[in-house]
């Protein structure tokens, strides 16, 4: 398991978040911080409030309750402020399909002030191994070629705060194993903090030093990996997983 | 880098988005200047039937091509600015967009670029194929009023552009179609191809609380009485503040319910 830098303090701190859309809560009064330097993963099954979450720490979301604070500033109040220094890539959210990759990494060049755009873009390229297609429109790419442009985007300004929302959804074994090294690699040379929301039980034991697990919008346990399968009992966070999802926790509470 | 310098790049982040779009696409280049085109291939036929048959259409050379054209200027700015953010919904881009630090003010002002650009190509490109079709020439007949009369209603346009976009961002893309249809609402009371004094009273009072009435009925005092009425173009300028200010706030308000409500990750259908 790959250490980051030695924590300064949370990246993130969320005190008694809540998102409500009229009778349903699908956040409901979560409270947790992202070690500066650290991987962190939200863990929950379908609905459980992950992508809520992370779309509140975005400041895509404005929550109905409750307090974000990234880098020691108010989030979505600082939004201006905090986005130059974050980045994000979702499964469910595309680039514009009919671009190349090249224009569609100019794009957010231009969005996020990158300087020397296209050094830049050779600099992913050569990291993320796309410059056989960056010319190509990104819709005739294949679902791992995607996913490393989104991760492209997600990386363009190097972000000190990284929120992956299942990175390695829809991909082999092998292109999912690369991408979780260049996280890794990411992650260590940089001392980003990254928030990684994900169902992949393995991936999540390589890649986090810290776990966050969510239930009905609600924080039902957090700690280390290894913190996490000693009070469960467990051998493996998918175990720890299922306890909680099927609601056969042996210690349901929270660190 | 300056902050200045940073929200004009991101302003041209929006507008290359947009800009790599239209250009790779010889279809959607054809889309802009085909439906201008025919409108004045009809009209300049009918104009030359309507000449033989009217003496007011035979002594105000181009009424209805000017007026043809003119309204195509605020269809094509409303639609451009509509497409704009449809693009976004279509290919599910705006949590990326609302992700990075673009500012919505920003997004808007490139997207205006954008459908500045599109009325030129279409528009432009069909005032040009009217000169060897029709021997007509826009400019020509209205003179430099013509730039008034296009930029007052390019402006209207992205009024109507925003609020179409805000409502399709908030209702779906079920309401897409407002994008295509709604600025028909305001055809038959703007007076494009007839004087607002034909319309019932109380339609001419609706009328004169747009812009476009005010600036169909300075052309038709061009074209047929040869004079420029300032006070017209005054009243039209008036009332394209207060709907800028309307499209402005309309906008906000319904970005602001969009984000409340989560949908700017849940964009499409």
């Amino acid at each position: 398991m790959v250490r980051g830098p030695v924590n300064q303090g949370p990246a993130v701190r969320v005190e008694g978040l809540v998102k409500r859309y009229g009778e349903v809560v699908a956040v409901d009064g979560l409270s947790f911080a992202i070690p500066a330097g650290r991987t962190t993963a939200l863990l929950g099954a379908n609905g459980a409030g992950k992508t809520t979450t992370i779309a509140m720490l975005l400041g895509l979301l404005a929550p109905s309750a409750g307090t974000i604070e990234i880098f020691g500033l108010p989030m979505p109040k600082a939004r201006n402020r905090l986005l130059p220094r974050m980045n994000f890539s979702s499964p469910y959210v595309d680039l514009p399909l009919r671009l190349t990759v090249r224009q569609n990494l100019l794009v957010y060049a231009d969005l996020y002030g990158v300087p020397a755009p296209h050094e830049r873009i050779a600099e992913l390229a050569a990291w993320l191994d796309l410059a056989a297609f960056l010319d190509r429109p990104t819709g005739r790419l294949s679902a791992g070629q995607k996913t490393r442009v989104v991760l492209a985007k997600a990386l363009i300004n190097r972000p000190e705060l990284l929120l992956l929302d299942e990175p390695t959804a829809s991909l082999d074994p092998d292109t999912a194993d690369r991408l979780r090294t260049m996280l890794q690699n990411y992650q260590a040379e940089r001392g980003a903090a990254v928030l990684l929301a994900s169902h992949n039980m393995q991936e999540v034991e390589r890649l986090a030093q810290h776990v966050v697990m969510l239930k009905a919008g609600r924080l039902v346990a957090e700690g280390s990996p290894a913190e996490l399968l000693e009070r469960f009992g467990r051998v493996d966070l998918e175990e720890v997983f299922l306890d909680i999802a099927r609601g056969r926790a042996r210690d349901p509470a929270p660190a | 880098m300056n902050p200045a310098r940073l929200a004009l790049r991101r302003i041209r982040g929006v507008f290359r988005r947009h800009w790599y779009l239209l250009t790779a696409s010889w279809p959607r280049m054809l889309d802009l200047v085909y439906w201008p085109t025919v409108q004045v291939i009809l009209w300049g036929f009918i104009t030359r039937f309507l000449a033989e048959e009217s003496s007011l259409v035979a002594n105000a050379a181009g009424i209805f091509l000017s007026a043809v054209l003119l309204w195509d200027v605020l269809f094509r700015s409303q639609l451009g600015v509509s497409l704009g953010f449809l693009e976004e919904m279509y290919s599910r881009h705006f949590g990326h967009l609302y992700t990075s630090p673009l500012r919505p003010y920003e997004h808007v002002l490139a997207v205006f670029l954008i459908a500045t650009i599109r009325v030129a190509l279409g528009v432009g490109g069909a005032s040009l194929l009217a000169i060897p079709i029709h021997g007509f020439w826009i400019g020509g007949v209205l003179g430099w009023s013509t730039v008034l009369f296009m930029a007052v209603l390019m402006a209207f346009g992205w009024s109507i552009g925003l609020m179409i976009a805000g409502l399709v961002m908030r209702l779906g893309m079920g309401a897409e179609s407002l994008a295509w249809a709604a600025i028909f609402l305001i055809q038959p009371v703007s007076g494009v191809f007839y004087p607002i004094e034909t319309l019932p009273g109380w339609v001419q009072a609706i009328a004169w609380c747009l812009p476009t009435a005010p600036v169909f009925e300075g052309m038709r005092a061009v074209l047929i009485e040869h004079r420029f009425d300032l006070g017209l173009l005054l009243h039209a300028l008036a009332m394209l503040c207060l709907w800028l200010a309307l499209g402005a706030s309309v906008y906000t308000a319904l970005f602001r319910s969009v984000r409340r409500r989560g949908q700017l990750l849940q964009t499409g259908e």
